[in-house]
Formats: structure tokens, sequence, C-alpha cells
């Protein structure tokens, strides 16, 4: 009799975290904004890891005997001036464009991170310092930033990663201070202090996890906003450079046959705008289940 | 005598600057503390104990405090050590527990991991080692199922129980001075009963001298021997307990002791309604002149608005009143 309420109240710890994780799948599934953004990013992906496969031609090679071709069955999206598949380009775009929102992210969180926690966590000058280089960046608008950024930096697609990345920083640095600063100050982390806790320490393993959520949603939305923000530069031609397929570069180049051949900027885009919308509508379905708080 | 002697305090003063000014929260207090011994520390709310208690951590980081004075625990002087130094008395020779058992512990940290962190922190042990150190922490402060318990979270836990566990990391490296402020304020009377008789056996378990700061005056008979009643950031008033409770000599701790309901207690004038102090407790900012109690003291004399009160020592105790000068 003792030995099955042991092992029932064993499982239990196991059970909880379960039925938590599960309540917040079903609440994400019942969200139908957030399940269709899942849905346009699971796509992506999969498009994006799968491309040799799903279309297994060079998406580079130029056929100028089949430029500007309207969709066919051969081509279902047109041909680009090049005589390039569109459908091709847009293929193997999506892993640029992935590459470049993991990039940006990657480059934001690891520099806002731990820039944000020590400004909160510490206070004082190094607080002080850190915030007035942020009011600073987040005085200009964030693509102003990232544009000016890769004038500096130059064209290309590591800078256009390094360049959109600095401009989220700021962003970064003010969330994760906001949410370090209302921690730091709760009675867990003194009781950590108090009992004599290293200041990394307590970075890492008191406050770091509870700034997850606030973090995860973020990074959601920031990979949408990355999309959006390298297909600007691309479009203005300071992006990735041809011949790699990316679609600010397809919409920028095809913007000049918009009359007489319109699907070469269209489906572009399209394809801008749906991966976009994938990002935000998650992002905000994210938020809605893990952060009822802030839910306007 | 003198090895007995476990923590002494002198003339600690803490200030904090803020916007406003300076704000004197500790105002020369002084203190003796021998081993073995359970000191309790009584007032009203922003009255100074818990600054008191976080000064002799050195707790206090933000807003930045300026503390002043020696605290001399085992003859040494805790404000003269290093971050390090004294990082390693925290948890080790002097622990804290905290009010509210709800949120002193971390969210999403299990209860075993926080307090196996606290022992590995100290006790340079595997974890482990440090795990099943814990769990046998968990199981003195008699907590049921401690192996099951260790693996949960502290939302998974009642209020009584997570200041068990509170206890079990305080404890969990086997301080000489256990500081406990406010531990049994957040908590019902029954399960508060449970948690003093817990405190006075783990005492002599691991013959730990206990600082308790509380508001609570029942509390303070109970479990105290010697009794510092403070008020305004100074102590008034220092007796042992049952003289305090029978013979209270400052103006402030009658006060005190008569705004107690006590069941049976026949009401001196006769009114159907509790005794209480008059007036409120004035801003830090904006001292009283004289005697920081004269505005709100019913003995009040001419010199209580001009000079402060001197110290007079009587019959080993100590008060802070002209009355007695």
């Amino acid at each position: 009799m003792t030995e099955t309420i042991q092992s029932q109240a064993l499982r239990t710890p196991y059970r909880q975290a379960d039925t938590q994780l599960r309540r917040n799948w079903a609440k994400l599934r019942r969200n139908k904004a957030a399940v269709f953004g899942g849905i346009l990013i699971l796509i992506y992906l999969v498009t994006a890891l799968l491309a040799p496969v799903i279309f297994p031609r060079s998406p580079s090679a130029p056929n100028l005997m089949r430029s500007l071709e309207r969709p066919s069955i051969e081509h279902p999206l047109g041909t680009d001036e090049l005589g390039r598949s569109i459908l091709g380009r847009i293929i193997y775009g999506s892993r640029v464009s992935l590459l470049i929102a993991i990039g940006v992210v990657s480059v934001g969180l690891l520099v806002g991170l731990p820039l944000g926690l020590i400004s909160g966590y510490y206070g004082g000058k190094v607080d002080f310092g850190i915030q007035r280089v942020t009011d600073t960046m987040l005085a200009f608008p964030g693509f102003l930033l990232a544009l000016a950024l890769v004038a500096v930096l130059g064209v290309g697609l590591k800078n256009t990663i390094i360049s959109v990345g600095i401009s989220m920083v700021p962003i970064y640095i003010r969330l994760v201070r906001g949410c370090t600063l209302s921690i730091r100050e709760q009675t867990y982390v003194e009781a950590a202090r108090a009992v004599g806790t290293r200041d990394m320490t307590i970075l890492l393993r008191h406050i770091l996890p509870n700034v997850m959520t606030p973090i995860t949603i973020q990074t959601s939305l920031g990979m949408g906003t990355a999309i959006l923000f390298a297909a600007g530069l691309g479009f203005l031609g300071i992006g990735v450079q041809p011949p790699t397929p990316e679609w600010g570069a397809m919409l920028g180049s095809g913007r000049a046959y918009l009359f007489h051949a319109p699907h070469v900027a269209t489906f572009p885009g399209i394809a801008i705008f749906l991966a976009v919308l994938g990002f935000n509508l998650s992002g905000d379905g994210l938020r809605d289940v893990l952060d009822p708080r802030f839910r306007i | 005598m003198s090895q007995d002697l476990l923590l002494s305090i002198r003339h600690l003063r803490t200030r904090f600057r803020i916007y406003e000014g300076l704000v004197t929260a500790v105002d020369g207090v002084s203190l003796d503390m021998y081993r073995g011994e359970t000191l309790g520390i009584v007032g009203e709310s922003g009255c100074g104990k818990s600054v008191t208690a976080l000064s002799i951590l050195r707790l206090l980081a933000s807003p930045p405090a300026e503390i002043q004075g020696t605290i001399l625990f085992e003859g040494v002087n805790l404000l003269d050590l290093n971050l390090d130094e004294i990082r390693k008395i925290r948890g080790n020779a002097i622990s804290m527990i905290f009010q509210e058992p709800m949120t002193s512990l971390n969210p999403v940290l299990t209860i075993g991991e926080q307090i196996s962190e606290a022992i590995r922190l100290h006790q340079g042990v595997t974890r482990q080692e440090a795990w099943s150190k814990a769990v046998e922490m968990l199981r003195i402060v008699q907590i049921p199922s401690p192996d099951i318990r260790s693996h949960e979270y502290p939302h998974q836990l009642s209020g009584g129980m997570r200041q068990r566990a509170m206890i079990a990391m305080a404890l969990s490296c086997h301080p000489r001075l256990l500081l406990a402020d406010e531990p049994t304020t957040a908590l019902d009377v029954t399960i508060q009963a449970q948690i003093v008789d817990l405190m006075e056996r783990l005492k002599e378990e691991f013959d730990t001298s206990i600082v308790l700061i509380t508001h609570n005056l029942g509390l303070i008979a109970e479990m105290a021997k010697r009794v510092l009643v403070m008020y305004m950031g100074k102590v008034v008033e220092e007796a042992p307990v049952g003289d305090l409770f029978q013979e209270p000599l400052h103006p402030y701790t009658q006060g005190l002791l008569e705004s107690i309901p006590w069941i049976g207690k026949k009401l001196k004038t006769g009114r159907r309604q509790l005794q209480e102090i008059p007036g409120i407790v004035p801003s830090l900012l904006e001292l009283p002149e004289g005697c920081r109690f004269h505005p709100r003291c019913s003995h009040v004399m001419d010199i209580c608005r001009k000079e402060e009160p001197p110290l007079v020592q009587k019959d080993g105790r100590r008060v802070l009143c002209w009355l007695w000068a």
C-alpha cells in the first residue's frame, strides 16, 4: 500500500511538468493565428532544409533564351531576366534568409543578453554607460542603423548579418535589463546571496532562466524583423550580392520589369511576406501563452 | 565569558543615499551576543531591524549603503573583509532566513538543487554528496518523503514546507549564527508554532545562536532570552525577556506591550478598545529633535524635545530615555 503511494508520488513532479507543457501546447493550438504562423514556419523550414531535393537544378545558372517567361508547367512561377526559375530561386533563397534570421538573432542575443544581464544586475556606472550607448542606438530607426553599418562594413552575406544583428542589440539589452532589474529584487536572489553564491552563479542560475520567456518571444519576433531588414538591404542592392538567390535582391531586380513581367517581383515579395507573417504570428501566439501579462 | 562572545556590534550605523538625501536606517546600534543564545530584536516596520541583520552579512548592495562601526564575529570585523572573504562567511558561519517563504525560493530550480547549491558552495563536496546531504537536511526539518520532495519545485510545496526548506538551506552548513528575519510572519498560527518548535530543536542540535527579528512579541516571549527594542534605527531598550514583559522601562516598549490583545486581559481604561501608541513613525528624513520618540511619548518632558536621551544602565538592562537618567 505504502509502496503504491510512494511510486505514485515519485511520478508526480514529472507528470506536473508534463501537464504544464501540455496545457501550454493546448493553449497554443487553440490560437488559430499562432497555428497558421507555425505552419508557415514549418513550410519555410522544410523548404530551406530540403531545397536540393525539392529543386535539384542550380538556381543560379542563367538561360538567356528563356528570360522573363510567365509561369508555366516547367517554371511554375516563371523566370527572371536571366531566365532562371523564380521558384528555384525562392526555394534556395529561403536558405539564405533562414541563415540570416538565425545569424542576426544570434548576434543580437550574443551581445545583447550578457550586456543586458550585467547592466540590470550591477546597476550604477556600468548600467549608466551601457544604457546611454543603447539610447544612442535606439535613437536611430533600426533599419537606418543597419544601413549605416552596411555603409561602414561593406556588402555581402556576413556583413548583412552583422549589421542587422547589431541594429537589434539594443532591443535585447533593454528587454533583458528590464527583466533582470525586477528579478534582481526578488527575495530568492537575496537568499542566494545570503548563502554566499557568487554573482556569476546568481546571474546564470537564478536570473537567466527567469528571463528566458521574454527572450523566447522576442527571438521569434526578431527573426521576422531580421528577414525583413535583410530583404530591405538586398532590395537596395547593398545586402547579399548576386548570384546568391536572396528574396530582397530578387524583388529589387524584378522592380524594373514590374509592368510587363510583374511575377518577377511579386513572388519573392509574397515569400518575404509569408515568412515574416509566420514568425510574427507565432511570436504573438507564444507571448499570449507564455506571458499573459504582456497581452494588450 | 569572553570566549563565549559570538557577535559584538559597536556603533553600527547604516545609511542609504537616496534622491531626497541621506537616510540613516540604523543609527549607533551596539549589541553583544553569546554562543547558544537567542537574541530577539523587536520594533515596528522600518525601525531598522532587518537592515541591522542585512548589515551583518553586508547584503545591502542596492541602493548602495554606507555601513560604519564594527561588527566583530568571532573576533573578526566583518566590515573589514573583502568580498570573497565575506562570501565564505555567508551561508557557512552565518546564514539567514527570510520573511516570505513564497518568494525566497527560486521558482525555476528544484528544492534539492537550491539546497545542494549552498552545500557545494561551502563544503567542497561532489554533486551527489551535496544532493544526499540536502535530502538529509529536508528530513531533519521534517519534510515528509524528502527524496521525492527534493525533486519538486517551490510552487509544489505549501508555505510552511517552503519555510522548512528555507531553514534546511540556511542550516545546511551548520552555521554558528542564524539571522531569522520575521521567520513566521507569513505563516498561519499552527504552522508558526511548528516552525518555532523546529527552530528551537535545531538550535540545540546544531548549536546555533539565533538573532530573531520580529514584530511579534509572542514569538519573542517564546524563543528569546534577551530582547532589543528598536525604534527609528536606535536600540531604545535592552533587557532579559522576563524583565521586559514584567516591567518595561521605555515608554515605547510600554506602548508596544499595551497594544497587544491578551485573552482575559482587563483593559485599564475601561474602554472596549485596544491601547495604541498615538501618532505615526516620523520619516527618517525628518528626524524629530531630541528624543526620536518624543512626539508620540506619553511621558514627554521638556528635555526630551531638546536633547538626545542618554543610554542608562540599570540592573543589567539598558534604556535610552530621560525618564531613568
